[in-house]
């Protein structure tokens, strides 16, 4: 015998009373129910240190093992002064990041709100409407086809939650997607290549109006920057997370982002659209430090370029072979495939990031970049030794 | 237990080889239902080994299991693989099965083109995975294509994709698709017009209505996919510049093509698996649907949704704010009837008297792993947090939740619900369950900490990561929850081939379910019902039990 009615609302509270009176029952009786409730407790004590712990751990904590070139004191321009700061969107150091992340909070919030009634409502269902062992009969459970009130309460609770969170959307997505510069900005033009970045500085302040460089990006802390990005091949997209959300890079369609470093340090990030082969060898590299030291790295590129007459031979292979096709040496080749090398030396890695920039390493690289980086696009120009040693001594003078 | 053939007289008199060739003629919806969720499997077992290759390459970081370009073949190949090969194959299989028996039809509308469509998506198929052998056209490289399963241009021009890779990727998913275009307008003829005498549309199983929705959707999206397809081969061998940039082109433009089809395609994917889930639950819940009406409300909004949000796939495109805005906000709506869903699923659980079957804790399973995805895709649509997930680990994380949390869970819950009547025997229930435990952990391992690495600012689509940023432990622990999916599979394909020699007899209803299809014998016999059933209400099976308390008196 069926019995039919509507589930309502003051069933539910019949439910969630029941609810409590049998979890207490459970509690205190059975010992399996007790081991059960510690493996919960257990359970969410793990999930606690895996989850909450990483993403409260100090965004330096790893950063010895990443690329940073020591022999280049802390007095150069060169070098970043902070720390490294990891790409975690929960570690800002910028006002587009930290909104970004105090919005994010509370959708967590209200997401981890939902997920837990739910789920705890799912369980309820499979822990108290199960099949108890013995039941042989053949009754059927009272039959439920709906209730008004009910399904209306799950319609509009839902909508107004989304309506909320659609409205602090709508604020912070006009906070953060500027139309133009915001006032003093630093001017840079950001052009993606399979597999590197190419920054034109653009900008009044710069001596001379423009400078060129790859791969590592320097800024000013404390001053916005605004960033002009450009493809010269396929979709790239520039993500720093600890500066500002990512934005893609796309050819015959100029995107800009902006971002204001509030802490000096070298912000890791890396290419976030598929681009091609060695997409995760596309990786970003931005330096901020004091308004001072980033005009004296600024005047260490408009320097002319370094005239060695020692490494003469090394230049001449450079400007006979291949190398000038693709890269430009102020002076003496003006290549625009691949990376400005005038002041290579002033960088603290090549390859877009993938590897330290020493003597060993720049020699093996060019000896063979496929080893390095598989897929890329500079090739080997299967230079002798005696060759491989002029042109990287070459290379080692442009400061 | 018995072991007794099923049909000892139609089964054992013939050979082997007259056996395979009425499969291949057949043009009844049974057997073509069967050879699509078949072939579906298999390519769900060879998806399956392109994933464990990646999880192996990205076990450690700067690991040399795969080449770049290896690793990029293969996570072209997966997603192409689950989405064309497995998901859509499987999710239509089922409703070729299902529809005409849940009916009470004799047959599809049209069973020819219904063999069609099936030979179609199995060539299709065939001609993507032939070009890891073709591939390489005259140009020395290539293989199998490695543009991603959305295939952005202009990575797909000739000037960055030689070879003909992408020409295979075009052309097998276009043949595949025109098959199921075939099969959505089939389904559509088929249950407007092929219902037995009393079932009306809202007598219909849910299971039917969101097929039909289904239906509606492949025939609106899937188009758009071909036609962006044929331009693509345009511009790649007739000298056209509609995705070229160079020339004017515009590669945004493929973006809204695609994602206008790839959007629905998501609900293509999961309605299905909702249809499943509203017949399974209820039936071991011993408990009516809570809220018929509500739930095909909230299924035909959901369809009508889904073909307006695309751009949220397109969040960090540059588009401007207002555009950005409106998509936000049509994302968002799209969560409340998906809420109705989930909690119409719980009101029915609640109440009832639930029978622990596997097919009963895979579609619980559905619901806990999907509540996980579908919340992470709330927050997917917070423009500005998606400016920082989007493209990163977090979305992988999020949409392996939602299609093999939510959709494939669902499929081995529909497997272990149907393959009695399919079969006429019940799969093993104590190795159903051990499956079940294994994917359920296997899952949990792989995909949760996906959402870790995404948030530590992992993109998708590396080939590797550098050490030291934090993300080594999470991708050991997400390649740590390989073995426990394999096992799952092995553990699912010996338990269908054990059943199938030496299962446990069904009988017509072993479930004791409600729908028309199980007042049939199992397997159904080539025309599905002796005489055509009537229908009275949307449980005309629980009104036969039942005379005493039918359904119709509640209509």
């Amino acid at each position: 015998m069926s019995h039919r009615g509507a589930l309502g609302v003051q069933n539910i509270f019949a439910g969630a009373t029941l609810f409590l009176r049998r979890a207490n029952q459970i509690y205190y009786s059975t010992p399996v129910s007790i081991l059960f409730m510690k493996r919960i407790f257990t359970g969410g004590f793990l999930a606690m240190c895996f989850v909450v712990l990483p993403l409260c751990a100090p965004s330096n904590a790893h950063a010895a093992t990443e690329i940073c070139s020591t022999s280049a004191a802390a007095s150069s321009p060169i070098a970043p002064n902070g720390p490294t700061i990891l790409p975690n969107i929960f570690d800002p150091h910028g006002p587009a990041a930290r909104m970004i992340h105090d919005l994010s909070w509370l959708v967590l919030g209200i997401c981890a709100g939902l997920f837990l009634v739910v789920e705890g409502m799912i369980f309820y269902g499979v822990l108290f409407y199960r099949r108890k062992k013995n039941d042989q009969s053949k009754d059927e459970p009272r039959q439920v086809y709906g209730s008004n009130p009910v399904e209306i309460a799950w319609t509009i609770i839902p909508l107004l939650i989304v309506f909320v969170l659609a409205l602090t959307t709508v604020r912070t997505i006009r906070s953060i997607e500027l139309t133009e510069a915001p006032a003093g900005a630093l001017k840079v033009v950001a052009i993606g290549h399979q597999w590197w970045w190419e920054y034109r500085y653009m900008d009044d302040s710069v001596p001379g109006g423009e400078v060129v460089v790859a791969n590592e990006l320097h800024v000013p802390i404390n001053r916005p920057v605004w960033l002009r990005l450009e493809s010269a091949d396929v979709i790239h997209s520039w993500w720093v997370p600890a500066l500002a959300g990512k934005m893609d890079v796309i050819p015959n369609h100029t995107n800009h982002t902006w971002f204001t470093a509030e802490t000096e340090g070298l912000y890791l990030g890396q290419c976030a659209e598929y681009c091609g082969n060695q997409h995760a060898g596309m990786l970003l590299r931005v330096i901020a430090s004091k308004p001072a030291e980033f005009d004296a790295w600024l005047q260490t590129q408009v320097a002319p370029t370094v005239n060695d007459t020692a490494v003469a031979m090394g230049r001449d292979i450079f400007q006979e072979y291949a190398c000038s096709n693709c890269h430009t040496v102020k002076g003496v080749s003006d290549g625009q495939f691949a990376p400005d090398l005038t002041h290579l030396m002033s960088r603290q890695t090549i390859a877009s990031g993938v590897a330290p920039l020493d003597p060993t390493t720049l020699r093996a690289w060019i000896e063979n970049p496929q080893a390095l980086k598989p897929g890329c696009n500079m090739p080997s120009l299967q230079l002798d030794p005696q060759e491989l040693n002029a042109v990287t001594a070459y290379l080692l003078t442009l400061r | 237990m018995t072991t007794a053939p099923i049909h000892p007289t139609s089964e054992t008199s013939i050979g082997f080889g007259s056996r395979v060739h009425s499969w291949v003629i057949s043009v009844d919806h049974k057997k073509l239902g069967m050879m699509y969720i078949g072939v579906g499997l298999l390519f769900f077992v060879i998806g399956g080994l392109e994933a464990t290759l990646m999880r192996l390459q990205l076990l450690k970081p700067l690991n040399d299991v795969l080449t770049p370009h290896g690793f990029n073949q293969m996570f072209t190949m997966h997603g192409t693989t689950m989405v064309f090969l497995v998901g859509m194959p499987v999710l239509l299989g089922f409703g070729n099965y299902l529809i005409p028996l849940m009916i009470g039809a004799r047959d599809m509308a049209f069973p020819r083109l219904n063999a069609f469509g099936l030979w179609l998506f199995i060539f299709g198929g065939l001609l993507l995975y032939y070009s890891f052998i073709g591939g390489d056209g005259l140009y020395g490289m290539g293989g199998a294509p490695d543009v991603g399963w959305f295939a952005y241009s202009p990575l797909t021009s000739k000037a960055f994709s030689v070879g003909h890779a992408t020409d295979y990727w075009i052309l097998g998913i276009m043949v595949s698709g025109f098959g199921s275009m075939t099969t959505a307008i089939n389904f559509m003829a088929t249950i407007v017009c092929m219902r037995c005498p009393g079932m009306t549309f809202m007598r219909m199983p849910l299971f039917v209505w969101l097929m039909f929705t289904v239906g509606i959707l492949v025939l609106l999206a899937l188009p758009v996919l071909t036609g962006a397809q044929v331009m693509l081969l345009f511009d790649r061998f007739l000298g056209a510049h509609f995705f070229d940039p160079q020339q004017q082109g515009s590669v945004i433009f493929w973006q809204h093509l695609f994602w206008f089809f790839g959007h629905p395609e998501v609900y293509i994917l999961i309605l299905p698996a909702f249809g499943m889930i509203c017949e399974i639950i209820p039936v071991f819940s011993r408990k009516v649907i809570f809220g018929y009406p509500l739930m095909v409300a909230a299924t035909l909004s959901i369809a009508f949704i889904s073909l307006g949000v695309w751009v949220h796939h397109m969040f960090s495109v540059g588009l401007p704010p207002w555009l950005n805005s409106i998509f936000a906000a049509s994302t968002f709506l799209i969560a409340v009837p998906t809420g109705m869903k989930m909690f119409n699923w719980i009101g029915t659980m609640w109440g009832g008297n639930i029978r622990f079957t596997v097919s009963m804790m895979f579609a619980t399973g559905f619901l806990v792993m999907f509540l996980f995805g579908g919340l992470t895709g709330i927050m997917l649509a917070v423009v500005p947090f998606d400016w920082q997930l989007s493209d990163s680990y977090f979305v992988v994380g999020h949409f392996h939740y939602v299609l093999f949390g939510g959709t494939m869970l669902a499929v081995f819950s529909a497997v272990f619900y149907w393959f009695p009547k399919a079969t006429g025997r019940l799969l093993s229930e104590p190795m159903g369950k051990w499956t079940f435990w294994m994917f359920m952990i296997g899952l949990t391992l792989t995909f949760f900490p996906m959402h870790l690495s995404g948030v530590l600012g992992m993109p998708r689509r590396v080939y590797t990561y550098q050490p030291g940023r934090g993300f080594e432990l999470w991708n050991l622990i997400s390649s740590s929850g390989v073995p426990f999916q394999i096992v799952g599979v092995l553990l699912l394909v010996t338990n269908i081939i054990k059943s199938l020699i030496n299962g446990r007899v069904a009988g017509p209803d072993p479930w004791d379910a409600w729908t028309l299809e199980w007042a049939t014998s199992s397997p159904p016999p080539s025309e599905n019902f002796p005489k055509i059933p009537t229908c009275t209400s949307p449980r005309p099976l629980w009104d036969r039990k039942h005379p005493e308390d039918p359904d119709c008196f509640y209509e």
